[in-house]
């Protein structure tokens, strides 16, 4: 760091001093500029929040209908303290955000989570030039490369197909927030039938609909009688689910896990799920590595993950790169 | 080709018993013999010899993905399979656009006159193949010229396929199949033909294997109704004279040549005659630790020096053929009468039963395991037949409870394979004065929960990187139990350890409470 950076490191979190500001801090403080609502970057506990428009939803109910959250639209510059800033659309999930920082005409754009894909549920990513770019590296190495998405979808029917002939139900564990939506959403485009869901997702899909994203129907699968035969039926559940007493009503089940990490094929056989599919919310390596050069960006922060590859890999093409060492990760990927 | 890929690709998806072997014979049945051939040999563990040096292979595909070789290194590091690595790093096709190409013709024609051709050339063929392949040939592919292409698939389950496709009894598939299988058409037409071929000379019976004893042994009914056997820790194998000595160890590996003294006295036995046994070092009247017997092991052809340092016996434990007629299906006490007669009490030697006259007596036996150099008992009933694998219910390994010492965690490396990107394999170490000794390396015994936990805590508490290895603090202790020590002048902790595997993680132990190298070094035979 640098001291006149204008995003630190503190215990609280990533600060700007310049606006006296916190962006998903990871403890209270008094102003945070939230680029989504994801558990690790959006965090209770703050007096007052700065967050795009469109994740007001999810953010209220993460937070709490208590937690004081001023929405901004994209691309709506807005001062704190000496700090113009403006959101843009990131593509992670619904409402997700870059934070623009203008100070004295030298510009940061702290990425957040961000995708370069197409996504139904969310405006697309939004190139924003900067001088210093920090950007996530939750998948920091070239073997992430994500194939396409009706590729995946049409494996994901074939195998929901396959568990029809076989009369057994296709359990896919996703992670509530993002990823379930996303596959309800690239669902709908391709058929039309009714998918249970586990209790932990069924408000977050109702955020979702309120948002007016087309989703394919959801029905809890608590709604259901005790006895009631899954089989053929896809069953959308958190990865907590997974080996808890609730399985025990999906007998046989065939089980799948929708995550970027399914890349690799050791990662899938160690978790024990019989199918991975490459479903992720973050950027693959070759947008990673896009986004930096769209950026224009001649200095780069990288946090999550793997940051040591993609940080060398800059340096040797001239960008001054470095790890930024946060608390982000683990919850979405 | 693609068969086969797609084989393989619901092979690596399934992960019930049942679904791999609705796969196998779904595939047997529609492939062709030779294609089936290959698969059968691939499954079972057969390799083909190398055909292009890793390193090479590392080259081409940095010309090809334009990628700096040390990031080739950080993604084969992360992902831990070089086939898989390569597939991920050159183009993806999700299907193919060429012609279905057979399997054993793209072995013989194609994979294997590979081993003839210079570099270069190799370097443009194998490049021709990542364009071309879609993802799960070039995988396959890959898979081929980086060795195996073992799949979760046991061999017992490749037995099974074939003989729920065939109605052979699965035995005698299994029988069939023993030894080295070369992967022909014909090969496999006669692993699959219905009625008796006759069997090649050379092979082995599968082994019957014991299972461990986890129920009280009084649970076995009466003592009486049991042979009570030490349990010898040497090579379990298999002798053969037919025509000839053959030699082989239970990984149905031929060890002929290795052990001159076994197949000289061998060749007194009358023709036709196959035993069971274990190959074990033996001084006076005593088992040299496993130690000494596994330098021998990769001794072709042994010098004098080599065998008197570590003179061997063969254990006999059972007669499988007398003869030339196949004694398996008999009681084992009438098998182990006609054993006893043919053995020349020297180098030819019975496993003894151990005497008690109860379990009770048994178990005092037992006891005395440890000391006569070998690893507990093995209970066999008295009226079994010889059976194929590890079958519950006639034959037990009742094995004395390992060693065990508290030992502190010092390095890490990530796993291969299913847990490539998790520090999973650990190093531990003990005291000595106020210096942590390296003295075991391992690798199993904690579940994922606890590998996650403890693959968090190494990332944010590592000292020092040596390439994959990073050194840790020393903070967690863990109880690892081993079969046996010896003394080594190879490890620095002058001690090497016997199959050290974690019992469980000292949450409640203070790191300068584990234990010290003298307290191991006691223990050392
Ligand atoms: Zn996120
Ligand atoms: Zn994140």
């Amino acid at each position: 760091m640098r001291r006149d950076d204008l995003v630190i490191l503190r215990p609280e979190g990533m600060y700007c001093p310049r606006g006296d500001f916190y962006i998903d801090p990871w403890r209270g403080v008094d102003c945070a500029v939230l680029t989504h609502g994801h558990a690790d970057h959006a965090r209770s506990g703050s007096v007052r929040y700065h967050a795009a428009e469109s994740g007001l939803g999810l953010l209220q109910h993460r937070l709490g209908a208590s937690a004081h959250i001023v929405g901004h639209g994209y691309g709506e510059t807005f001062v704190l303290g000496d700090a113009r800033v403006s959101l843009h659309s990131a593509g992670h999930i619904l409402g997700s955000s870059q934070v623009r920082i203008e100070v004295d005409g030298e510009v940061w754009v702290v990425t957040g989570d961000f995708k370069r894909d197409a996504d139904p549920t969310c405006t697309p990513f939004d190139v924003v030039r900067c001088d210093t770019l920090i950007t996530e590296a939750t998948f920091g190495l070239p073997c992430y490369r994500w194939p396409a998405m009706h590729e995946v979808v049409d494996e994901v029917l074939d195998w929901w197909d396959q568990c029809a002939r076989e009369h057994v139900p296709a359990v896919m564990f996703c992670y509530a927030l993002g990823k379930a939506q996303r596959l309800l959403a690239e669902l709908a485009e391709r058929v039309d039938r009714t998918v249970f869901l586990h209790g932990a997702m069924t408000p977050l899909v109702e955020r979702y609909r309120d948002a007016n994203i087309r989703m394919l129907p959801g029905e809890p699968v608590g709604d259901s009688k005790r006895a009631r035969d899954f089989s053929g039926e896809l069953i959308l559940a958190p990865p907590s689910a997974a080996g808890s007493p609730w399985m025990r009503r999906f007998n046989s089940a065939s089980t799948a896990f929708a995550s970027g990490w399914m890349q690799i094929r050791g990662n899938r056989r160690r978790r024990g799920y019989d199918r991975g599919f490459v479903v992720s919310d973050h950027s693959d390596w070759p947008g990673l590595i896009r986004t930096v050069e769209e950026s224009g960006a001649r200095r780069v922060l990288a946090t999550h993950g793997s940051t040591d590859s993609l940080v060398r890999y800059l340096n040797d093409r001239g960008v001054v790169a470095a790890a930024l060492k946060t608390e982000f990760g683990g919850d979405d990927s | 080709m693609r068969a086969f890929a797609a084989l393989y690709a619901r092979l690596d998806q399934s992960t019930g018993t049942s679904d791999k072997v609705a796969a196998l014979v779904d595939y047997f049945q529609a492939a062709p013999a030779d294609d089936a051939a290959w698969a059968v040999h691939w499954l079972t563990g057969g390799r083909i010899k190398r055909l292009v040096r890793a390193n090479d292979l590392r080259q081409w595909l940095i010309d090809v993905s334009a990628l700096p070789d040390w990031l080739i290194d950080d993604t084969y590091a992360h992902v831990g399979d070089l086939a898989e690595t390569i597939t991920l790093l050159t183009q993806r096709h999700p299907t193919a656009a060429q012609p279905e190409l057979s399997l054993a013709g793209f072995v013989a024609h194609e994979l294997l006159p590979l081993a003839k051709l210079p570099p270069d050339a190799q370097g443009a063929i194998v490049q021709g193949w990542w364009r071309t392949f879609a993802d799960r040939e070039r995988f396959v592919v890959n898979k081929l010229l980086t060795g195996g292409l073992r799949v979760g698939v046991s061999r017992l389950l490749v037995v099974q396929a074939l003989a729920r496709l065939s109605g052979q009894a699965g035995d005698l598939i299994s029988h069939r199949l023993s030894g080295d299988f070369q992967p022909t058409a014909q090969a496999f037409q006669q692993l699959v033909a219905p009625g008796e071929v006759a069997i090649d000379a050379d092979k082995p019976y599968p082994f019957f294997l014991a299972s461990p004893l986890e129920q009280a042994p009084e649970s076995l009914g009466p003592a009486g109704d049991w042979l009570a056997e030490w349990k010898w820790d040497g090579i379990r194998a298999q002798l053969i004279v037919r025509d000839g000595v053959r030699l082989w160890s239970r990984g149905e590996e031929r060890l002929d040549g290795r052990f001159p003294e076994i197949e000289r006295a061998a060749a007194a036995l009358p023709n036709g005659h196959v035993l069971d046994g274990e190959i074990l070092g033996w001084e006076g009247d005593a088992p040299l630790p496993f130690s000494r017997l596994q330098k021998r092991i990769g001794r072709l052809k042994p010098g004098a020096r080599t065998l008197a340092e570590c003179p061997v016996v063969f254990m006999a434990y059972d007669l499988i053929e007398a003869a030339g007629k196949d004694l398996r299906q008999q009681p084992l006490r009438e098998r182990r009468e006609r054993l006893e007669g043919l053995l020349d009490g020297a180098t030819l030697r019975l496993s003894r039963p151990v005497d008690g006259a109860d379990w009770s007596g048994l178990q005092i036996a037992r006891n005395n395991a440890r000391e006569l150099g070998v690893e507990g008992l093995i209970l066999k009933r008295w009226n079994s037949a010889y059976a194929t694998g590890r079958r519950r219910g006639d034959w037990w390994k009742w094995k004395i409870a390992p060693l065990t010492i508290d030992a502190v965690l010092i390095y890490a490396q990530a796993g291969h394979g299913r847990r490539s990107n998790l520090y999973t394999d650990y190093t531990f170490a003990l005291w000595q004065g106020d210096e942590l000794v390296p003295v075991a390396k391992a690798y199993s015994g904690l579940n994922d929960e606890e590998i996650a936990k403890l693959d968090r805590w190494i990332r944010a508490h590592t000292l020092e990187r040596f390439g994959p290895v990073r050194s840790v603090q020393a903070f967690h202790v863990f109880e690892l139990a081993f079969e046996g020590v010896n003394r080594s002048s190879r490890h620095k902790s002058g001690i090497a350890v016997r199959f050290p595997r974690i019992l469980r993680w000292r949450t409640d132990k203070p790191f300068h409470e584990a234990d010290r190298l003298e307290t191991l070094a006691k223990l050392a035979q």
